[in-house]
């Protein structure tokens, strides 16, 4: 998670943030405020400044947050002058929302804030429900209110369209001011404390949060309508309260507690979904009765507390049904505040040190954790003195403004910035003294970190020398003389690192005037310290996992800055500069023992070789079951040096010893079958595939699963000569387990003739976990997860477990993914809805399907790779709606379920979901920060010369908004940021062809094409509304070099007709096949797709791999279908494999081709299509 | 550092190249041509030298056989030293191939062990790694291994399978994650300057403030005078294991 961060507020109200994947707290981009308080979410942080008002920070991304604005024109028709703004007395306004209800003319829809602007002027929608209208947008109906068509008939008498402006939010990576709940009626009552959570309540709207906030009259007040396209939300509520509360915590689900000013605590009961606000109080006693509590954090399931004698507490027993818990644990240390955050998480912000300490060991069996740990990070640009003492002479004094008047220091501070700068730097003997010298009395708090001040990042080496008197040090000066002014001016980097900001000029002068001020707030001089002192720390926006590394608590030294800004996600020692150096070294000592020896005899000769172990194996007769097994590999060394195998499965039947045997090299893949209590894999050959019927073994171990597989797939790869990454043209596949298997393709795959049959290829298991998987022809691979992350391909080898291979560029990953059981009830007269079913029902507790039992208990997660991460909750987003305890209802089981309940239901059931997590590596990285839903690579052309042009990528966000990818290149293949291409509604897929043809289908089920696509202008300008083929609703669309195929929801496969380049649309959608769950269309047009239910001799096969044969020029749409690997494949893509089979033929077909399908003249098929192909197609 | 899987194939799959020739003194029924091969850095000497023996006992009578033993430039090599370990302290300045003597006669008693069978080697490998293990782990992950698995890493070195000793060996090299490293980092220091054999001590992976140690912290510590007076030590790598610490 490369933007989880910790939130912090130093003591002089500055905001800070330490990243996950960082060791540095550097200072929160908006700096020109002091906190009191802040509370974080993903990608937003609520606070309360020293001003007491209420600040909202978004995250700034490349997705703007976009808010539609809607008015609807009505009009009446009459016979004088036809449709006219004249209306009935008794009709609603000329100009309305969309129940007529509301008058609402288009001036006078105003901007909520002043942090919103208009996108573009007001303009007609002309789609209405995934057709285009005629011209106008004009919908028509008999009368208002009413059913409205497209079509004007004779009886339509009245017509409305509808206006739409976007507005969006523009105050991002900045402190955006809530306005004031304050009526003039009353005193003034300014916020005191502020908590952000519930993000785990639901997801309607997006990104939901329940924001709470106490007053300092001790009132509680709830943030109305906050979520992602609505960051401020809308207005402040009142809750009552049964006491005076002082101290607020919101938990990302239902926890909400409260502490009162007499000491105990308030919890918040019946917080749900239909109800975040919840429905009534309780109080818990504190754990003492002479020391009340001061402070709570609350998580998902826990709650932590200080006590005014500054003990941490434990709540135990804290679960949805009891957010009270039970008992209090005391905890060990003291803290001025505690705080909860993702995954429980807590962190706490030391009595005596102020220093920030992390819970080590929080896990969800162990959910009060083992440790504090100190983090001794260091603020990464010590924001100077005169910065920080600025804030703590507004943290004294409201009127932080007022203070920044003179500006008389500003000028000095460069000249005595330069020569502090050099007078340090001779005495400065190097990083390794410059830890032990300060000899500070507090340095066991913090050890070492004066070292790491001395390597900050981003500290350039004419900044180096400065570092020497790093922030606070000077600051017992000023504290007892007022007279030594110059230490004002040692914010050396100020001038360099933010030329704007000292311009103005008020770091400095603030730094001035506070002086007189900085005895009167402290005891003691902090500056004094040599870590920062912490007020506040919250944790709602940091991710921290058991598998997480974390860099907070050692403060690194000897590295270099470089060094360091480069291993952001990577295990530190993976990209150590020393550990290049050591396996350079090796490389170089190998090369130079072993370079000119090489004729030389091995010592120990590997000739044959045997594995042999015990397995079980799902045997091929009937009744099929698990039958013990006795196996061996044997391998051989040939003379020529290459490897062969054979694998021999020993076997007994009716008392006879039978073997069954497989050469290695026969093997088209190796896949693992996890469930939950088998560690088994399937075995195929090409004759295996025909039958739908692999060998399938079964290991007593996960472990002893895992070596099998690495070492038959090591022996497969070794048989075929395949190693190391894939090639740029290769083949992606994944299964519905997320398993991603790649296949090397041969030139006569795609040949006119002699075609490489598909249960031929050979796919090897690369490591991760991905849902999708796109590749263009230049090594650009990305895939996405289950969780919607997205993934861009390092470029590593097929690290497959062994330890056979290399580990270069293999990383860490993770994916989240639900499991669904459904609880089923039958109503009867007597009880209404029971659990007590008929006889010939379902299960109370059931699969989708109602066949198989699933009960909460019993249900575990996939396979045993995967975890639980949540608890057991009910999903509100099926198909078809739910009422508002997620029930859906019908008929009779089975049937088509509705979300609200009729006269003739009898049966309901409901949806409920468990997240489970898996961990897992691969050769991916992450690409933050956005989900996303679809993505596609421009397929390179075949032989086509792009260098130069950064590759185009589109994609799809979790949310539905359609992105462009820039910047991406084979040597850059994650691209550099997104730009967002504006939609009227959210998408769900998006294909671009080889041409620069962008498609896109609407979540409407409607298709898009995106004008004016080209290198230059890589979002094109406008979308093009292509209808669906008839009663079918789009879900997926794929574009190759001309060809374009789109799926419905039905499985039925479309080609678009008549796609020319001058009308780049097409002209209709011409029925492929059905029977097909995903497609992939390639730089030669070719087709592929995964099928489902494919009849095999053996058995049938949901989610088969397989190639449109007799794709021609000439016939586009193919003619039948060569049925490859299958079983439980759910994704492929061949946007990669632009590899013709090389023969002269097939020059003069792709020649014919480009000239009789109207692509510009391409000199030959393998040579390609030249850079000024997409404007000819587009035209 | 056990998935640093490219340092610990490039250890594992180090080779010196040798050349093998009969002591002059042998006697010999023919001339014995020198013998070439490539030894395996992390093996022993009378582990891999099976095809030297074979090759050098063809042109000798059976009486003139006793025991073989190895020499390079008049020192006697310990079987039990690690081949990479008796090059790197012996010969690694001079031109490659190493030139090791072979002896069949007058087995230098005071300087060398006796090595009668594999199992010899065996049995000192396997009280070697058990050693590691008792600084690493107090024994603990050692005590808990099968057998079979002990099995499997010897038979592992000794048929040069990395994959089939690294599956054991993986275990060896864990620690807890909440723990930053071993207790004590297994290590021996071989000079050839001193009379002691070898420097051995107690070091821990992580200093008393969690900072992790480097090589070169250990070494200022245990060997000072092996330390580089530049005092470059800032730019030593961490203090890592690698998998000869198994075997020595």
């Amino acid at each position: 998670m490369p933007n989880s961060a910790l939130w912090a507020v130093d003591l002089f109200g500055k905001v800070h943030t330490l990243s996950t994947a960082g060791q540095y707290w550097e200072p929160c981009k908006d700096s020109q405020l002091e906190f009191k308080r802040v509370s974080a979410a993903t990608q937003c942080c609520w606070g309360i400044a020293c001003d007491n008002q209420v600040y909202v920070y978004v995250c700034a991304s490349d997705v703007p947050i976009r808010r539609r604005e809607e008015a609807y024109e009505n009009q009446r028709w009459n016979p004088v002058g036809g449709f006219c703004e004249k209306l009935l007395p008794s009709d609603r306004w000329q100009w309305s929302d969309v129940s007529g209800l509301q008058h609402r003319p288009l001036d006078g829809v105003a901007l909520p804030s002043p942090h919103w602007v208009w996108e573009s002027d007001w303009y007609v929608d002309e789609n209405f429900g995934g057709e285009p209208t005629e011209k106008g947008g004009w919908t028509y109906a008999i009368d208002f209110p009413a059913t409205y068509t497209r079509d004007k008939k004779w009886n339509s008498c009245v017509r409305r369209r509808r206006w739409i402006r976007y507005r969006r939010y523009e105050s991002r990576d900045a402190w955006a001011k809530i306005p004031s709940k304050d009526d003039p009626e009353q005193l003034p009552d300014p916020f005191n404390d502020l908590s952000v959570g519930g993000w785990e309540i639901t997801d309607e709207p997006v990104g939901r949060l329940s924001v709470w906030a106490v007053s300092l009259q001790g009132k509680v007040w709830y943030r109305e309508d906050v979520s992602h396209p609505n960051p401020e939300g809308s207005s402040w509520s009142l809750m009552d309260t049964p006491g005076e509360a002082v101290q607020i915590s919101c938990g990302p689900h239902d926890l909400l507690w409260v502490t009162l000013w007499e000491g105990q605590a308030l919890v918040r009961e019946g917080i749900n979904r239909n109800n975040p606000k919840g429905s009534s109080w309780s109080i818990v006693e504190p754990p003492t009765s002479e020391n009340g509590i001061m402070h709570v954090s609350v998580g998902v399931s826990v709650v932590w507390a200080i006590t005014k004698d500054r003990k941490v507490w434990f709540r135990r027993g804290i679960n949805s049904h009891n957010p009270c818990g039970t008992s209090w644990i005391e905890m060990v240390g003291e803290m001025t505040m505690v705080n909860v955050g993702l995954n429980d998480q807590v962190w706490g912000i030391g009595c005596e040190d102020r220093a920030i300490y992390f819970r080590q060991g929080v896990t969800q069996s162990e959910l009060s954790g083992k440790t504090w740990k100190a983090i001794v990070a260091s603020r990464e640009c010590d924001r100077s003195h005169s910065g920080s003492s600025s804030s703590l002479l507004s943290a004294g004094c409201f009127f932080g403004d007022e203070v920044r008047g003179s500006g008389e220091s500003c000028a000095p501070s460069d000249t005595d910035a330069s020569s502090e700068a050099e007078r340090p730097g001779p005495d400065r003997p190097g990083p390794a003294e410059s830890g032990d010298s300060p000899g500070k009395p507090r340095d066991s708090l913090a050890p070492g970190s004066g070292t790491g001040r001395a390597t900050e990042p981003g500290e350039e080496e004419a900044a180096g020398p400065a570092i020497q008197t790093p922030g606070l040090e000077p600051c017992p000066g000023p504290a007892s003389t007022l007279a030594e002014l110059p230490w004002t001016n040692i914010d050396l980097k100020e001038p360099r690192r933010a030329p704007g900001r000292s311009a103005a000029g008020f770091p400095e002068t603030t730094g001035l005037s506070s002086l007189g001020l900085l005895p009167l707030g402290l005891e003691e001089p902090y500056g004094a310290d040599d870590h920062p002192l912490w007020a506040w720390v919250s944790g709602g926006d940091c991710a921290v996992e058991a598998h997480t590394v974390l860099k907070w608590f050692t403060v690194q030294s000897g590295l270099s800055p470089s060094m360091q800004t480069l291993s952001l996600s990577i295990t530190p020692a993976q990209t150590a500069a020393w550990r290049k150096q050591i396996f350079q070294q090796l490389t170089e000592r190998t090369k130079r023992e072993l370079e000119n020896f090489r004729h030389y005899e091995q010592a120990v000769e590997q000739s044959v070789w045997v594995k042999t172990g015990a397995l079980q194996w799902w045997c091929d007769w009937k009744p099929h079951k698990w039958v013990d097994v006795r196996v061996a590999l044997e391998q051989f060394t040939g003379l020529d040096g290459a490897r062969d195998s054979i694998l021999f499965i020993y076997y007994v039947v009716h008392e006879e010893k039978k073997y069954i045997h497989v050469f290695l090299n026969e093997v088209t893949v190796l896949v693992p079958v996890l469930n939950e209590t088998k560690h088994s894999f399937a075995l195929y050959t090409p004759e295996r595939t025909r039958q739908r019927w692999p060998v399938r073994l079964a290991a007593a171990t996960e472990q002893d699963m895992n070596d099998w597989l690495a070492l038959l797939n090591l022996s497969c790869c070794e048989s075929r000569r395949v190693h190391g990454r894939p090639s740029p043209q290769a083949i992606w596949s994944i299964t519905c387990k997320g398993d991603i298997f790649v296949s090397e393709p041969s030139p006569n795959l795609e040949a006119p003739e002699h075609v490489l049959p598909c249960d031929q290829m050979f796919w090897r298991q690369m490591g991760g976990h991905l849902r999708v998987v796109e590749a263009n022809g230049q090594g650009v691979v990305w895939g996405i997860g289950y969780d919607h992350t997205a993934w861009v391909y390092t470029g590593g080898g097929s690290c497959f477990q062994g330890l056979a291979s290399s580990t270069s560029n293999i990383y860490t990953q993770s994916d989240v993914k639900c499991v669904y059981i459904y609880e089923n009830q039958r109503w009867n007269p007597v009880t209404g809805y029971s659990s007590r079913g008929l006889p010939t029902d379902r299960y109370m507790w059931s699969d989708a399907s109602g066949l198989q039992e699933r009960t909460k208990a019993s249900t575990k997660p996939p396979s045993l790779q995967w975890s639980w991460v949540s608890d057991w909750a009910v999903d509100f987003s099926v198909p078809g709606g739910t009422d508002q305890e997620g029930w859906q209802y019908a008929s009779d089981f089975p049937a088509s379920y509705h979300g609200y309940k009729t006269m003739k239901d009898f049966v309901r059931r409901r949806c409920w979901a468990r997240k489970c997590k898996l961990v897992t590596s691969g050769p991916w990285l992450e690409v933050g920060p956005l989900a996303l839903a679809d993505v596609s690579i421009i397929p390179e052309s075949p032989g086509a010369n792009r260098s130069g042009h950064s590759i185009a990528l589109w994609a799809i966000s979790d949310k539905g908004d359609v992105l462009c990818r820039l910047g991406v290149s084979e040597l850059n293949p994650a691209g550099s940021s997104w730009l967002h291409v504006g939609t009227d509604q959210p998408f769900t897929s998006v294909s671009i062809g080889a041409c620069h043809q962008v498609w896109a289908v609407a979540r409407d089920g409607s298709a898009f094409y995106r004008g004016s696509v080209s290198p230059a202008q890589p979002a094109g300008d406008c979308w093009y509304h292509i209808p669906s083929p008839p009663k079918q609703r789009l879900k997926q669309v794929s574009v190759g070099q001309t060809s374009v195929y789109a799926l419905d929801e039905n499985g039925n496969l479309w080609y678009r007709q008549g796609v020319t380049p001058s009308y780049p649309q097409g002209s209709s959608w011409e029925h492929v096949s059905n029977n097909v769950r995903q497609v992939s269309v390639g730089p030669l047009d070719q087709v592929w797709v995964i099928a489902n239910k494919v009849q095999g001799s053996h058995s049938l096969s949901r989610g088969t791999v397989c190639h449109r044969t007799g794709v021609q020029p000439r016939e586009p749409k193919g003619q039948g279908w060569d049925y490859g690997i299958g079983g439980g494949w759910d994704h492929i893509s061949v946007r990669a494999n632009a590899t013709r089979a090389l023969r002269g033929r097939s020059q003069e077909r792709a020649a014919e081709c480009s000239g009789e399908r109207g692509l510009p003249g391409a000199p030959s098929g393998v040579a390609g299509v030249p850079q000024e192909a997409p404007s000819l197609v587009r035209c | 550092m056990t998935d640093d899987k490219d340092v610990l194939r490039d250890v594992w799959f180090g080779r010196i190249p040798t050349c093998f020739t009969l002591y002059q003194d042998e006697i010999t029924e023919r001339e014995a041509e020198p013998y070439y091969l490539l030894l395996p850095r992390v093996s022993y000497l009378t582990l891999v030298t099976d095809k030297v023996k074979k090759h050098f006992q063809k042109v000798m009578r059976q009486e003139d056989i006793s025991e073989i033993w190895f020499e390079y430039e008049g020192t006697p090599l310990k079987w039990h030293y690690p081949i990479g370990l008796l090059f790197d302290l012996l010969a690694s300045s001079s031109a490659l191939p190493w030139n090791i003597t072979v002896h069949f006669k007058s087995f230098p008693e005071k300087d060398l062990l006796h090595c009668p069978s594999k199992d010899a080697i065996e049995a000192h490998f396997m009280s070697c790694v058990k050693e590691a293990d008792a600084l690493k782990h107090k024994s603990q992950v050692i005590n808990e291994m099968q057998k079979k698995d002990h099995k499997q890493l010897w038979m592992g070195l000794q048929n040069d399978r990395f994959d089939q000793f690294w599956a054991i060996n993986r275990k060896l090299m864990e620690y807890p994650a909440e723990e930053n490293g071993f207790r004590y980092i297994p290590f021996r220091i071989y000079q050839t300057t001193t009379e002691r054999p070898f420097i051995q001590k107690l070091f821990r992976p992580v200093a008393a403030d969690g900072q992790l140690h480097t090589l070169g912290d250990l070494l200022k510590d245990v060997c000072p005078s092996a330390v580089a007076p530049e005092g470059r030590e800032q730019n030593e790598p961490r203090l890592k294991t690698d998998s000869r610490s198994e075997q020595e």
